[in-house]
């Protein structure tokens, strides 16, 4: 499986079990919610198979597996910038949050 | 100005023709042809829009004080008698997964020069895009006229639910309306033969990219919007 001048090409037997597999997880995300399950237990799984779709609809439907490293980095490490702006927004709803708490308490 | 020509001995040229010479000599930093490249970096742009609205989701969701519509009860459906949480959108996550499948399967047979399977399942493709549009229409005037929701309120809970699910919903959808287009305009010139003259079927990986994204963002959303 090589990456050549001629374009990506990989027999079609790989996208047909990633395909599958993409199929197997979404079965088991949306199971997490038929089965009730809470909190913790719920979110790990939620992010875990996420995560997982992701990775492999990138990898492979996308090929970004096959392509050259400097492809992968310039366009994989910007959205990493992103958890500061995750983490700035989760303190700033905290904040907001507990102010609401106090203002409406009143 | 010249400055720096003169000490590597090069001549630079002046005006629009520098500007060109200057962002395309002997520079090229991605080895891959330049519409992958422009797609790849109009996709991460893109991620930076999504995550945008998913963060502000995150954020009015984190600090509101009432309680959250719950998901699972809002998107249920009652088949057959069949009181189902979430059905639909399960239904739509399985399609979107079957047409990148198909997308997958037309960018490898586009490499293999096989002009008429290409179109085929291009066409397919678009057909389980048009089909997902659908059922998002469904869901949307089922929200509406049924459930009554609006984006400043809504009779289940914290107001801030509506403006966040037709905010993101609504430019997903968008997104896959517009590549429904993209990939029936480039399964057309498939169709035609334009790639075999032109002995390069690179127009379908980038559609495909396109596409694979459009799901991808829908991996995400579902995670966050109805399954969290």
């Amino acid at each position: 499986m090589e990456a050549t001048a001629e374009g990506q090409q990989h027999p079609i037997s790989i996208y047909l079990k990633i395909w599958l597999l993409l199929f197997v997880l979404s079965t088991l995300s949306y199971l997490v919610d038929v089965l009730g399950f809470e909190s913790y237990l719920r979110w790990g799984l939620i992010l875990t198979f996420m995560f997982l779709k992701a990775g492999f609809i990138i990898a492979i439907f996308m090929h970004m597996a096959w392509e050259r490293l400097a492809l992968a980095y310039a366009i994989l490490c910007p959205p990493l910038c992103l958890l500061v702006l995750i983490s700035l927004m989760a303190i700033e709803a905290e904040y907001t949050f507990f102010t609401r708490l106090l203002f409406f308490s009143q | 100005m010249s400055d720096i020509g003169s000490t590597t001995g090069a001549v630079l040229a002046e005006g629009m023709p520098g500007i060109v010479d200057d962002w395309s000599a002997d520079k090229e930093a991605f080895q891959v042809p330049w519409g992958k490249a422009m797609m790849w970096i109009f996709l991460l742009s893109d991620t930076f829009i999504f995550s945008c609205f998913l963060t502000s989701y995150m954020n009015v969701r984190m600090s509101t004080t009432v309680p959250w519509p719950n998901p699972s009860e809002v998107f249920a459906l009652t088949i057959f008698g069949n009181h189902m949480p979430l059905i639909l959108i399960a239904i739509m996550t399985f399609i979107l997964i079957s047409s990148s499948g198909t997308m997958a399967m037309a960018v490898n047979f586009g490499y293999r020069k096989d002009r008429v399977k290409t179109a085929v399942l291009m066409l397919a493709t678009a057909a389980f895009g048009l089909s997902f549009v659908g059922m998002q229409a469904f869901e949307w005037t089922k929200l509406i006229v049924e459930e009554g929701v609006r984006p400043w309120g809504n009779p289940m809970g914290a107001a801030q639910f509506g403006s966040c699910f037709f905010m993101i919903t609504g430019f997903h959808g968008l997104h896959v309306s517009a590549g429904v287009i993209y990939l029936s305009v480039i399964a057309f010139k498939v169709y035609r033969g334009d790639y075999d003259k032109s002995n390069n079927y690179e127009a379908v990986e980038i559609a495909g990219l396109y596409w694979h994204f459009v799901d991808l963002v829908w991996v995400f959303i579902f995670a966050f919007f109805y399954l969290w």
